[in-house]
């Protein structure tokens, strides 16, 4: 009787490793040639995932009324930098669709995978939408919080993810570095005393932008959320304005989260024309449409329903190559191990 | 009611016989209070709250995000992982407590300490080993490659990662039960003229069933439930590599609430299954070490 369990599970245990091997096997013939089904993996961050499973519909849509080819899209999400590292350590991602450009940066360097001049390649830097960095606080904004200013009183708790490891954090950082230093004329120590001021009401890091939503309106911990305004948008629709309301700073980032085909991945499973066109389409009409509609800023705002870009506020916006000469210089001096973020962040203060 | 209330009294008050840890009445009250109150905090509120959660838009809803394709593919490779982790771990276990409790050989401390390794490591740092060995950037990543075999960020990886955190806990159950049962009853059957592989079916393994079965059954639920190491391994590529309780992470982050919980109510299904078999089998447990301690041999 025992003797027989065991077989049978041996058998059972042998099975499903044969069913393991054909089903790896199965899908790596997939894609193949040019006109059976193709399967494309973007590997994004953290707040895009309601934006590609729209317009992910609608690029499979568009490729088999024009080529007769079924493409099916596969998302992977997370913190930019943490997705960074995985398609690094050998995620076998088609496009990279991720928060800024340096995580981008990054992939091409150490991997290879595509040219270190990926930026270029599509309109507007690889940014097919912008965004910008507002704050989300509680209903009737019981803080009076109106600017960059407020968030470094003493009785205010912000929460913002991880610089290291989110893209949304590190523009957020860099957002309120810029606001400091106009206020004070250019003075770098006094932009790091009130960085480090502000991240001293922080009481927790989540490793990714939806993390620290989640942390700010589901655990109700903290003051103000430091978000990504599409992000922001987004939480006060999920919501409702019973909670949480947007209060837009004086000035802010212009956030440019590119894309780029990762043409050796794409290559190696015949997907390279798909994945080039599947990042075109988000230049097109319909892509700019559905991003407006997910609250990213179209770079084409007249494709895009009126409706919806009008809800975007008008904000001064500077750029990081303007204030901080680039995503390099920005995040070897700020982020990078021994950086003025390791330096000013204490946990647990 | 009266009647029934009367013969106490009459027979034996049990105030009057003290036993050995005996309380005052408030104290008892209190410290029954205190227990029921944490276990149902701690225990029944959020086991409810689970349910309760997942079922908020109603039966439909529940059904609906359990059989989405996202969660059949999440529920499927779940399967097929604890499918592959808790058979084999079984065979590894058994061989490895047998080894261990029945002979005598040099570096036998070594091995107890490498098979407790999984526990004493960080279920990330797990993850991150089968990283630095399989990745891109790894020892073995860029052969693998060239070969096109894929173990991080698909199926075997994930497998791999769990086997290595499920691993002790076999061997763990038995290797206890077999050092009390001692090796008389095999080197009985062995004087008896019964081969190694003889004594091993017919005398070992009907000793220690129920052993290997409770450890088969935390093998199985930690395999099932596993999150950390998973995670890293994993790529998070939705209705394909991502496991149950990956799965229901993915949905939280997705504000889809109903959806995370009735996933997530799954597991603590599983998990209440698992308690109930588990008190079976423990009992059953008990029984057999009690018998290879008081009765010297035979019955077996």
């Amino acid at each position: 009787m025992l003797i027989r369990t065991f077989a049978t599970l041996g058998l059972l245990t042998s099975l499903t490793l044969l069913g393991g091997c054909s089903g790896q096997s199965g899908s790596s013939e997939q894609g193949g040639s040019g006109t059976a089904e193709v399967t494309l993996l973007n590997v994004s961050y953290d707040p895009t995932r309601e934006l590609y499973a729209d317009f992910n519909q609608e690029f499979e849509k568009y490729w088999l009324e024009k080529t007769g080819q079924k493409v099916t899209v596969e998302q992977s999400h997370g913190g930019a930098g943490k997705q960074a590292r995985a398609v690094i350590d050998g995620l076998k991602a088609d496009v990279v669709t991720l928060a800024l450009a340096y995580d981008i940066d990054v992939i091409a360097e150490q991997t290879g995978l595509f040219p270190k001049d990926w930026q270029t390649r599509l309109p507007h830097n690889s940014s097919p939408y912008t965004s910008t960095i507002v704050f989300l606080v509680r209903k009737g904004n019981p803080k009076g919080i109106k600017d960059w200013d407020d968030l470094v009183k003493p009785d205010v708790q912000v929460i913002t993810p991880n610089p290291k490891t989110s893209g949304g954090a590190r523009w957020n950082y860099l957002a309120a570095w810029g606001y400091a230093l106009r206020q004070n004329g250019g003075d770098q120590n006094k932009a790091r005393e009130f960085v480090a001021a502000l991240f001293k009401n922080v009481p927790v890091l989540d490793s990714g932008a939806r993390g620290a939503t989640n942390t700010f309106v589901q655990r109700n911990i903290g003051d103000v959320l430091l978000a990504w305004e599409n992000e922001a948008f987004l939480a006060l629709k999920e919501y409702g304005p019973d909670k949480v309301e947007i209060v837009v700073p004086s000035v802010s980032i212009l956030a440019e989260p590119p894309v780029a085909v990762v043409d050796k991945n794409a290559e190696a499973h015949g997907a390279l024309d798909v994945a080039k066109a599947y990042l075109e389409y988000l230049y097109s009409p319909v892509g700019q449409r559905v991003v407006a509609k997910h609250y990213y800023r179209p770079v084409s705002p007249e494709y895009a329903d009126p409706e919806d870009t009008k809800r975007f506020p008008q904000v001064e916006l500077f750029t990081i190559d303007e204030v901080f000469g680039g995503w390099h210089k920005a995040q070897n001096e700020h982020f990078n191990d021994g950086g003025v973020f390791d330096q000013i962040y204490v946990p647990g203060n | 009611m009266s009647a029934a209330v009367a013969p106490p009294i009459t027979r034996v008050n049990p105030a009057t016989v003290r036993a050995a840890t005996d309380e005052p009445l408030g104290v008892k009250i209190l410290l029954v209070t205190v227990s029921v109150l944490f276990l149902g905090l701690f225990l029944v509120v959020p086991l409810a709250a689970v349910f309760g959660e997942g079922l908020r838009k109603g039966l439909g809803a529940y059904w609906a995000s359990v059989t989405d394709p996202a969660a059949l593919a999440a529920i499927k490779l779940t399967l097929i992982t604890a499918g592959i982790a808790v058979p084999l771990n079984l065979v590894f276990g058994v061989a490895a407590a047998w080894a261990i409790a029945k002979f005598n050989f040099r570096g036998k401390s070594v091995l107890i300490t490498l098979i407790d390794l999984p526990f004493a490591v960080s279920p990330v740092i797990s993850g991150l080993i089968y990283v630095l060995l399989f990745g891109m950037q790894g020892w073995l990543g860029p052969w693998l490659q060239s070969h096109g075999i894929q173990i991080i960020f698909a199926v075997p990886g994930i497998v791999l990662a769990t086997i290595f955190v499920t691993f002790p806990f076999v061997a763990r159950e038995l290797i206890p039960l077999m050092q009390a049962q001692g090796t008389d009853e095999e080197y009985a059957a062995l004087t008896l003229g019964a081969s190694g592989w003889q004594t091993f079916w017919r005398v070992t393994l009907p000793n220690i069933k129920w052993g290997v079965l409770y450890g088969v059954i935390l093998c199985n639920a930690r395999a099932m439930g596993e999150f950390g190491a998973v995670s890293v391994v994993s790529g998070h590529i939705r209705g394909k590599t991502n496991t149950v309780p990956l799965h229901v992470e993915i949905l939280y982050n997705e504000y889809n609430f109903v959806a995370a919980f009735a996933v997530a109510s799954l597991l603590t299904l599983l998990a209440l299954v698992t308690l109930v078999v588990k008190t079976i089998v423990e009992h059953r447990l008990q029984l057999e070490l009690k018998e290879s301690t008081q009765t010297p041999s035979g019955e077996a």
